[in-house]
């Protein structure tokens, strides 16, 4: 199992949006790696007469009608947002420029 | 717009050279009154963010639950496209992060579509062609992205993004070809043509308005040459968001010349996403998919797996239309079109319209001949779909019925034609402010042929001496002082009486 470096998971922070300052990568980035491990050992469990397990309980179909329920407002929906304008939320640019 | 491009070759070079293979993916945006996952509306242009739910602005413990509605449409979509329907399937996560979903996944199905191994017959040019469809699956829309700044207002060099969640979460199915071999030089017209019977199967399923101008039915096109008599495909681009039947047949075009500029020149084709250009026709590269390749597609846990019932899908199957080759035949018979006629009206994607306008009250040659005539000329020259050229059935009709009513000859039809293009109302508010009408009443006509008659004395003195064909000058004439709004035959038979 390799290890997750640091720029990994500055990278995936980046990603994810989640502001981290070097000392929380510091510390964060090994906890990823104990998790990754922990998941791994699964792995070792896991042979080829073991079938995938996505949905252990038996249950299927479970539908809604198509029917219109009322959601939020715009100002509700807006509320947790860290820019907006007209209504909408803003985000940083997407793309770098065109090459 | 463009790229550098290395040079485009001939379409006639580039089939001596090589064979075409196409691939075409068309999401279909379903009409359901609620979203895929959650009870939020689907109406198109709301105000920004107001149809949204903490569902479908994925909200940390909001839970989707799957729409029976969308569900039976994906199925009934699968039998109409003769697929199989799966006995048990699974939602998937496809995992990106790109803020036009706001759960950083598309809610799709992965190895498990919905309907597989299906296929649609269409015809070109009196030619069947069997496309085999290699699944259909459910999925979820996108929110809509606008990009703020920049010189161009795209996606490029924007400063930031606004975006707007009320298409988030509306269903989508996505149709997928297998491969598309041996088209040859018809490729980008089969291309086209599926695509045309593909919504007119899905419209008359009635589970989605297919509006590609409107964006619930969009076409991304891939494409690849491989040498003549080769077996292996060649690397193809994959051109995003098709929005026309014309921009369909175009893009397969160019970029077979594309591809064919790159091979002959030694360069290899990039696999990668391009961008079609309306207005000239071409393609250039899009984002660049490296750093998205994998989206890491794992099986819902929020969503259990869908089982339909054979009993279910067996209901479904009664509710099917008619066969799209079983209905055009009985429109032409019913029509009474010969084989070329027919032909022509599927080429210019004309059958629904002229169903209409006969259902509006139209004789169908009458109908024929407008659509295929006037209308296709004036949609052409400007670039649009001739259903979208600005005529409906029912104005085509009522037009034609003033012709049978004598208010209209087929001159002055056109004039109306050209008021309704240009968006002056209705026909007869046209004739009003125009003044079209043919002149009716006796009087006027008669004071024009007295004027013309003493204007040409040598012509009345022929007329008046049994040589009735001369009575054509002074027939003209009348036409020209009435402005063309004269019924031309009552104005022979006024000249006769006169001078008998």
């Amino acid at each position: 199992m390799p290890e997750l470096s640091r720029d990994e998971v500055r990278h995936l922070a980046d990603l994810a949006r989640i502001d981290l300052s070097d000392a929380e990568l510091e510390h964060l980035a090994p906890q990823l790696n104990v998790i990754l491990e922990s998941v791994a050992s699964i792995q070792g469990v896991a042979g080829d007469d073991v079938v995938a397990t996505s949905h252990p309980i038996p249950m299927t179909n479970v539908f809604r009608d198509d029917v219109v329920v009322p959601g939020l407002t715009p100002v509700q929906a807006l509320a947790g947002a860290p820019a907006k304008e007209d209504d909408k939320f803003s985000v940083p640019r997407i793309l770098g420029d065109e090459q | 717009m463009s790229d550098t491009l290395p040079g485009l070759i001939d379409f006639d070079e580039v089939l001596e050279k090589f064979d075409p293979a196409m691939g075409l993916e068309v999401h279909v945006e379903l009409n359901t009154n609620t979203k895929m996952f959650c009870g939020c509306p689907t109406t198109f242009g709301g105000a920004p963010n107001t149809q949204v739910c903490p569902t479908c602005l994925g909200l940390p413990g909001a839970m989707p639950v799957v729409n029976a509605k969308a569900v039976e449409s994906a199925i009934r979509i699968g039998l109409a496209l003769n697929c199989e329907i799966a006995e048990w399937c699974r939602f998937a996560r496809k995992n990106y992060f790109y803020p036009d979903m706001p759960k950083n996944f598309q809610t799709s199905q992965y190895d498990e579509p919905i309907a597989f191994d299906g296929y649609l017959d269409v015809d070109v040019e009196g030619e069947t062609y069997r496309i085999e469809i290699e699944r259909a699956h459910m999925e979820e829309d996108t929110g809509k992205a606008t990009h703020v700044g920049g010189s161009t207002g795209r996606i490029h060099g924007a400063d930031y993004s606004l975006i707007d969640y009320n298409r988030a979460g509306i269903p989508l199915i996505e149709i997928v070809t297998r491969p598309i071999l041996g088209a040859g030089e018809k490729a980008p017209q089969v291309a086209r043509a599926y695509v045309s019977a593909l919504r007119d199967l899905i419209k008359a399923l009635g589970v989605s308005d297919v509006r590609m101008d409107q964006g619930s039915m969009r076409c991304d096109v891939n494409l690849s040459l491989a040498p003549k008599g080769s077996k292996v495909l060649g690397t193809r681009s994959e051109t995003k968001n098709v929005n026309s039947l014309r921009s369909v047949e175009r893009a397969v075009r160019f970029e077979m010349s594309r591809h064919a500029g790159v091979l002959l020149s030694g360069g290899s084709v990039l696999q990668e996403t391009r961008h079609f250009h309306e207005d000239d026709g071409t393609t250039s590269p899009g984002r660049e998919k490296s750093d998205a390749e994998d989206y890491r597609y794992f099986p819902e846990p929020d969503l259990v797996p869908v089982a339909p019932s054979r009993a279910w899908v067996d209901e479904l199957r009664t509710t099917l239309p008619e066969p799209p080759a079983e209905r055009r035949a009985r429109l032409q018979a019913s029509w009474g079109y010969t084989d070329l006629e027919m032909r022509d009206v599927i080429n210019a994607d004309a059958i629904e319209l002229i169903e209409e306008t006969v259902a509006a009250g139209a004789a169908p040659q009458a109908a024929r001949k407008w659509w295929l005539s006037e209308i296709s000329r004036r949609a052409n020259e400007a670039g649009v779909e001739l259903a979208s050229a600005g005529v409906s059935p029912a104005q085509v009709a009522e037009v034609q019925q003033l012709i049978d009513e004598g208010t209209l000859n087929d001159k002055l039809a056109r004039q109306v034609f050209d008021g309704l293009f240009a968006g002056e109302g209705t026909p007869a508010q046209i004739i009003e402010k125009r003044g079209l009408a043919l002149v009716s009443d006796d009087g006027p006509l008669l004071t024009a042929i007295e004027e013309a008659l003493a204007a040409q004395p040598d012509i009345a003195d022929k007329i008046r001496g049994g040589n009735h064909k001369a009575a054509g000058a002074i027939v003209g004439a009348v036409m020209k002082a009435t402005r063309g709004q004269a019924d031309a035959a009552r104005v022979q038979q006024l000249i006769i009486e006169k001078l008998a």
